[in-house]
């Protein structure tokens, strides 16, 4: 049962009494400009809208709350730290506007997370300004196009995209003017080397791949897609969605990308907020510096200090330009510096390690429990992939009953549907950041869910039971579209 | 090891489950030739003891100044419930809500905030955010496209007003599908569109007007909003939502109203932080809906009939229509909705006006106090928002500097961005400021244009 609309508590001449400052009169200006009606905000007190935020918030699953081993999203534990500090005043206040002078300590943070990032991407220059990894895909499309386009080679407009690939890679590449070309997949989870051959040409801007990739794989040829593509003149985007499996083990730049962006809200555990903010940094390795989008922290030194300062347009003349208003999503980006510093240079690895051993231990307690890999026979990366295509053929238990069954043994459902090319899939992704106890916990609901339906007859088609609201009716949520509250 | 809870005998029991020697036979499948050593370039990790003193040292390293800049991002007090609240781990660390009946708090918010936007801009219908307003009216272009296809040019016209920043931001997120971002005329005297030189014929599919404008003066938004539908196109309208308590809202602009307003969610009880995170907002007219970019959240019913929130008009979107969608856009800027919906509930709309006038009677304070000092002057006449541009006898850039000297910074210098304004200020006093603030501005001011101080500044 949910709680009622904040509007549907709100009582006319009820305020916040402490929150709104002495008004005053504006007789300067005319009416014509004014504001005649009087909109529908709501009118409670304090305490009212204190108490209906916190209950709405408890109607959530979250990291802190709940095992959520969402694939492809890292959902690892957000420090708390990284919060508390991004907050202190001197950071939380300062202007964006405000001088180099006054923000030296705000861009020393960002000039060292800028230099910690290349370090650990194999990259050689890095712009912290997209502030969503689809931003990011963005910025580095729009720098293979920049980097064709001040060669005079005007017609490489192409972009190879595998089918496993997130959505926002072949958006992104519409997004930037160029034309998609989808290649398949191997059997084994690898790119089909044949179909990519056939696909490059003259034409090919560029290849974006994940890596390992949205199968949870590492893809094993990489060297010779790197060169395939690089001999027909083409570049190789990194789409980092999936960074935290290789962290310190090896490195984009040293697989042969040639521009890359890393979500650091995945792999450097800022807050996913219920959908955001994001940050998807991007870096590049040489011949891409010059179109950097900016602002990029640059450093100059002054009588052997060194002072931070912004670089802007007349700095990187051919850059793609400006992402954002100010600086991205500098707040995010003090918490991964936060994070990447408590970490430290040993720690990058780790996370690696464990992420994967996390990930094989789950895999390897599935499979040994009768569930359907996938890809059997390949190493897990940070996640892996279930398919429950036979069951729900048999029992008609799909995906998503058993996302919803879950729901109600108090886990967060894995990602479902995708990828794409993978039937009735599960893609679970458990992170460095849990423990055996909570795997084991999750195996067990899991397998509990499945064998049910296979020698009860169980069926999870009114599954959740236990949530604020049963099953949604997606559907009439389209059809009779109610966006925002009317009054009734 | 920082939050890995592993203990050996864990590590033990798990590598023997998966039948691996040790950690390092987890990569085997990985080349060995790129594989690497140590990661030089990243320091030995801190505790969070060290790492804190660190960062308090460098918060606290640029002191703390009287700010009277604006341009965009403005210091509003934010109610010590916003992001108590916001930060609870509950909305802070969830994921998007893809799994409706376990979000649904974050999809109420939403759904709340989509209601109180809409109220406060005069449209229909919003989405659940985007990135920030910069990039917001890149959206909003790409979006007016896609629904004006009577228009074949990708032509969008720019009301001198708009944000310098903003167009740019949209040139180069728009600009690789073939979009044109023109500036209409502006009168020098008033900084506003000249109305009386708009172009005939430039086939428009869009027209951009901000209010208020990018240097605080107000643009005769019925006029302009009707001009841009007799040429065909759709008006897009950018406005500091806290002015919206004030100032006249885009749904009822002209006589048909705005088809689309977006601009900075920022002022919404969101922390100036350098930049960012903040959100952009994005409201239209029902019948654009279906082209409009982002996540959307509608109520519906569950299988017991009871209403409940999901995303919704999801086929519009990267995940399921992949190279045809809307935008490339998936996340929406959450946790600063979440915060923002509590702003607005907080102040309500009494409160939100109070902040508007408070603020637009301390900035007219401001510019009066300093205006009152030979050498500077008020750039335009006539009504303004929160924001005033001045002139001044001599470059604003030395100004600034010697300003920062006294613990104030002083507005920023137009001459970055509008360098025919010649020696030019923009000044924001917001309703932080107090009457002493002023006064202590404008004696710093005076000591700087003091005959003495002029070869320093």
């Amino acid at each position: 049962m949910l709680d009622k609309l904040i509007f549907e508590k709100s009582r006319s001449g009820r305020r916040a009494f402490a929150q709104a400052p002495a008004g005053d009169d504006i007789a300067d200006i005319p009416d014509a400009l004014r504001r005649g009606d009087r909109p529908v905000l709501p009118e409670a007190s304090e305490l009212q809208t204190v108490r209906h935020f916190t209950r709405l918030s408890q109607k959530n699953f979250s990291i802190d709350t709940q095992f959520y081993p969402l694939g492809s999203c890292t959902m690892k534990y957000n420090p708390r730290a990284c919060n508390s500090l991004a907050l202190l005043p001197g950071f939380a206040n300062r202007h964006p506007l405000g001088p180099a002078s006054h923000g030296q300590g705000f861009l020393t943070c960002m000039y060292e997370l800028q230099e910690m990032l290349k370090a650990v991407t194999g990259m050689q220059g890095v712009s912290l300004t997209p502030m969503a990894g689809a931003q990011g895909e963005l910025a580095g499309v729009a720098m293979i196009r920049a980097y064709h386009k001040a060669r005079g080679d005007h017609e490489r407009n192409e972009i190879i995209v595998p089918d496993a690939a997130h959505g926002t890679n072949p958006a992104t590449a519409t997004m930037c003017g160029c034309v998609v070309r989808e290649i398949p997949t191997g059997p084994d989870g690898d790119v089909d080397i044949e179909a990519l051959r056939s696909a490059l040409g003259p034409k090919t801007a560029g290849i974006m791949l994940t890596n390992p990739s949205t199968l949870g794989v590492f893809e094993r040829h990489i060297a010779d897609v790197a060169a395939l593509v690089h001999d027909a003149g083409g570049l190789l985007y990194y789409d980092g969605a999936n960074l935290n499996a290789i962290l310190g083990k090896v490195r984009p730049g040293d697989m042969g990308f040639d521009v890359i962006h890393m979500n650091l809200h995945k792999t450097f555990s800022t807050p996913h907020g219920g959908g955001g903010p994001g940050s998807g940094a991007v870096g590049v390795n040489r011949r891409l510096l010059p179109f950097l989008p900016i602002p990029v922290v640059g450093r100059d030194d002054v009588d052997g200090e060194p002072v931070y300062r912004w670089l802007e347009e007349e700095d990187v003349p051919q850059s793609i330009g400006r992402l954002s208003g100010f600086m991205g999503n500098a707040g995010v980006l003090l918490r991964a510096y936060v994070y990447m510093r408590m970490v430290g240079r040993d720690g990058m690895q780790r996370i690696a390690e464990y992420a994967t051993l996390n990930a094989n231990y789950l895999m390897a307690r599935l499979a040994d429990a009768g569930l359907e890999l996938a890809f059997p026979g390949r190493r897990a990366s940070h996640e892996f992939i279930i398919t429950l295509r036979k069951d729900a053929r048999q029992y008609d238990l799909t995906a998503m009953d058993v996302a919803k069954a879950l729901l109600d043994r108090n886990y967060h459902a894995p990602t479902t549907y995708f990828p794409l090319l993978v039937p009735e899939c599960l893609l679970i992704e458990p992170t460095e950041t849990e423990s055996k106890e909570t795997l084991d916990g999750f195996v067990d609901a899991l397998v509990a869910i499945v064998e049910d339906a296979r020698h009860n007859g169980k069926t999870y088609k009114d599954a959740p039971y236990t949530m604020p609201v049963r099953r949604l009716d997606d559907v009439k949520a389209a059809r009779q579209l109610d966006i925002r509250f009317d009054g009734e | 090891m920082p939050f890995i809870p592993h203990t050996p005998k864990d590590t033990e029991e798990m590598l023997a489950a998966i039948g691996a020697p040790d950690l390092e036979a987890l990569f085997d499948e990985i080349p060995a030739e790129l594989r690497i050593g140590s990661l030089d370039g990243v320091p030995e990790a801190l505790s969070e003891m060290q790492i804190t003193r660190l960062m308090r040292e460098r918060a606290g390293q640029d002191g703390n100044p009287l700010c009277f800049i604006g341009g965009g991002a403005y210091e509003h007090h934010i109610p010590a419930a916003v992001w108590d609240i916001a930060t609870r781990g509950e909305y802070y660390s969830a994921y998007t809500p893809y799994q409706a009946e376990a979000s649904q708090g974050t999809l109420q918010t939403i759904y709340e905030y989509q209601t109180m936007i809409t109220a406060l801009t005069g449209l229909d219908v919003s989405n659940a955010s985007l990135y920030d307003g910069a990039s917001a009216l890149a959206e909003a272009a790409l979006m007016a496209v896609r629904v004006n296809r009577k228009v074949k040019s990708r032509r969008i016209l720019l009301a001198p007003g708009v944000h310098p920043v903003y167009a740019q931001v949209a040139e180069a997120i728009a600009g690789s599908q073939g979009l044109t971002f023109e500036w209409l005329p502006v009168n020098a005297d008033s900084g506003k569109v000249d109305v009386d030189a708009l172009p005939a014929g430039r086939e428009p599919v869009a027209v951009v007007i901000q209010q208020p404008t990018f240097v605080g003066t107000l643009e005769d938004v019925d006029r302009l909003t009707d001009w841009a539908a007799e040429q065909g196109a759709l008006s897009i309208a950018i406005a500091n939502p806290t002015s919206l308590a004030v100032l006249k809202a885009p749904g009822h602009w002209g006589a048909a109203g705005a088809d689309i307003a977006c601009g900075e969610g920022q002022p919404l009880g969101v922390p100036l932080s350098s930049g960012g995170p903040y959100f952009g907002y994005m409201t239209c007219k029902s019948g654009h809906v279906r082209q409009m970019p982002g996540r959307i959240v509608g109520r519906t019913t569950d299988l017991d009939g009871e209403p409940g929130y999901a995303l919704t008009l999801q086929a519009r979107e990267q995940h399921i229509r992949r190279s045809k969608a809307t935008s490339n856009i998936c996340t929406n800027q959450g946790l600063m909705v979440t915060a923002a919906t509590i702003y607005m509930s907080l102040l309500g709309f009494d409160g939100l006006a109070r902040v508007a006038s408070a603020s637009q009677q301390n900035t007219a304070r401001l510019a009066d106090a300093l205006c009152a000092i030979d050498g500077i002057e008020r750039l335009y006449d006539g009504p303004h928002f929160h924001e005033v541009a001045l002139r001044l006898d001599r470059p604003a850039a030395g100004v600034l500097d010697a300003l920062a000297d006294h613990g104030i910074l002083g507005g920023l210098d137009l001459s970055r961005w509008r360098p025919e304004l010649g020696n030019a200020l923009l000044v924001c006093a917001t309703e932080t400021k107090t009457e002493a603030d002023i006064a202590a501005y404008a004696g710093a001011m005076r000591d700087v244009f003091a005959p003495t101080a002029r070869r320093r500044a």
